[in-house]
């Protein structure tokens, strides 16, 4: 098992601030909109350094999606900013109509997103975003992994041309990326190379499977550990290559089972590569308040559970 | 003034036999709304508003022009194609298999014209509000014109757009409501009523004008007055009365034909009450 070290531990939704702010300087089309949660999205640099290209929309989301689409108009690249639960579900109409089918450049970018909001509970913890953005053709949805990759996939998706739903969150978790990583949208990270199992993860999830790799090691279990960053467009090559050496696979998620990264993966083996797997995800419910630590571990979201899915999905190897 | 009345009223004609004939083809679609708004389309494309018919999806120094209520989209294709946007003879493909005028209007097929989708409604004034800020930002002077139903108004995000558009002060916006009391259900007053629309956008800080929707001197030179107002402060609602129908008598006033098709016997009808002034497609 390679060894994955940190030195800090950061939000990855501070990892999105300073991926504004940096488009922002490298582009003068990049402009940002909120509704009311600058702070929380950490749009504060920006706001600083571009206050003219900045736009508080108030509550009002679905003015935000609208305007944000309008914006495009002219050749402007939009960046929008509210939770998750408000960037997609409240707001999902919005986003199909005058973005999605529209294909207008808009970058949907979502703080808060899943358990790991924490204390507010369950009206403001999205676990269906992912399934909500996926379905939306020719949206592509990224769950980057911590702080390095949260601002290395910003600057991408600036760079990109078409509608993205950026999904992030706001506990402070290890940074253990490359600070001067190259993000490829739809390419996946190859976290650990092994034999007996692939692995795969996203957002939160990647160090936690990190984790469970080492105790897997400690078993005498070779996991491979892919990071899929980019849930659409899947990169199958990837998948099937791992697929094909290992025999099983565990997707681990921030997210319902239903509509999430497992299902994506669930059907690309269906139809390519059959292949037992086991889903580390939210099993049909929505959270609840507690502590981001706590839900994680009472909604079966953490190391020990992706050792013991793994251990699981070895068995059913024909 | 680039046409007189009379023109501009026989353009107004034919884009209204366009729309009869165009509903009555695929027998599907919505007369009712597209008739009462033709004298609208004619007085803004022929007389008021700034384009090019070489489609650019950004409109830079263009005015543009957003439909929110796109229900009412053979109005609109018949103007564009009189316009010179694209061929008339492309209005007989409407709402048919692989034709780039959809029954809503769209984006995705590439239609020039047409920059964002609408037909889920409540959407148009907020994606107005962001081209009228992108052409701010652009130092670009240019009007942003809407179209919304009037039972449109319903939706909530249009109050969160009218609430946007006077506090960031956005006075190059004019905004109009097609005002005919009707929706699909029957007349707005008993579905849910909009109560007094000038007191409203008032009171959200829109300077409001009356129209006669339905008269094409009192339209044009509304919109001629409209463009007056910009640069003072505030965006411009101008409260259009029109007939939902107007132009075919047994159509006109009611909600019956927000959505229905004519039959063969009442197209023969319609196009009798409509020359035609400048071709049929």
């Amino acid at each position: 098992m390679k060894k994955y070290t940190y030195t800090e531990k950061k939000d990855t939704r501070s990892g999105f601030g300073a991926g504004l702010h940096e488009a922002g300087k490298k582009n003068e089309n990049v402009v940002a909109l909120c509704a009311d949660l600058v702070g929380s999205l950490k749009m504060d640099a920006f706001i600083k350094d571009f206050p003219e290209r900045f736009t508080q929309v108030g509550i009002a989301e679905a003015n935000m999606i609208g305007i944000a689409a309008g914006m495009t108009i002219g050749g402007k690249i939009p960046f929008t900013g509210t939770f998750a639960n408000f960037s997609t579900g409240r707001v999902y109409d919005q986003i199909r109509q005058s973005v999605a089918y529209s294909n207008k450049n808009v970058k949907i970018c979502a703080s808060h997103a899943g358990l790991t909001l924490g204390e507010d509970g369950a009206t403001h913890q999205i676990l269906e975003d992912i399934g909500l953005m996926k379905m939306l053709p020719g949206m592509v949805v990224i769950n980057p992994c911590d702080y390095n990759q949260t601002k290395a996939a910003t600057l991408a998706i600036a760079e990109y041309e078409g509608p993205v739903y950026l999904r992030f969150g706001r506990p402070v978790i290890p940074v253990f990326t490359d600070p001067d990583q190259k993000f490829e949208i739809g390419k996946a990270w190859m976290v650990n190379e092994g034999t007996d199992v692939t692995i795969i993860a996203t957002g939160h999830m990647v160090w936690k499977a990190i984790e469970a790799g080492e105790k897997l090691a400690e078993l005498g279990i070779d996991a491979e550990i892919i990071n899929i960053h980019t849930i659409k467009p899947l990169d199958d090559e990837a998948i099937l290559k791992s697929v094909k050496k290992t025999g099983c696979v565990v997707t681990c998620e921030e997210h319902n089972k239903f509509g999430g990264l497992g299902e994506s993966v669930a059907r690309l083996l269906t139809t390519e590569l059959p292949t037992p797997q086991e889903f580390v995800a939210t099993n049909d419910t929505f959270g609840e308040s507690g502590t981001p630590d706590q839900l994680m571990s009472k909604y079966g979201l953490d190391a020990v559970n992706i050792v013991e899915a793994a251990q699981k999905v070895i068995g059913r190897k024909k | 003034m680039k046409h007189t009345i009379k023109e501009l009223e026989d353009i107004a004609s034919q884009i209204r036999r366009d729309i009869v004939r165009m509903v009555h083809g695929c027998q599907s679609g919505h007369p009712g709304g597209s008739l009462g708004c033709a004298d609208f389309f004619t007085a803004l494309y022929f007389e008021v508003l700034n384009y090019n018919t070489d489609f650019k999806m950004d409109g830079i120094g263009e005015d543009l022009f957003f439909l929110s209520n796109g229900h009412i989209s053979p109005v609109w294709y018949s103007t564009l194609a009189h316009a010179g946007f694209f061929d008339k003879s492309e209005l007989a493909t409407f709402r048919k298999l692989d034709s780039r005028l959809q029954g809503h209007p769209t984006t995705h097929e590439g239609l020039p014209g047409i920059r964002v989708a609408s037909g889920s409604l409540g959407q148009g004034m907020s994606v107005a509000i962001g081209a009228a800020l992108t052409k701010r930002l652009n130092g670009d002077k240019s009007y942003v014109f809407t179209l919304h139903g009037d039972g449109e108004l319903q939706e909530g995000q249009n109050w969160e757009a009218a609430m946007f558009a006077p506090f960031h002060e956005l006075d190059t916006l004019i905004c109009s409501v097609d005002y005919n009391g009707q929706q699909i259900d029957g007349p707005t007053k008993k579905v849910l009523s909009l109560d007094s629309l000038q007191a409203k956008f008032e009171a959200f800080g829109w300077h409001v004008i009356n129209t006669d929707g339905n008269d094409m001197q009192s339209i044009v030179e509304g919109l001629h007055y409209a463009k007056t107002l910009t640069g003072k402060g505030k965006p411009i609602l101008n409260l259009m009365s029109t007939q939902m129908g107007a132009g075919v008598d047994y159509m006109m006033g009611s909600h019956k034909w927000h959505g229905t098709a004519p039959n063969d016997e009442q197209l023969a009808t319609a196009l009798a009450q409509l020359p035609e002034t400048l071709g049929d497609y």
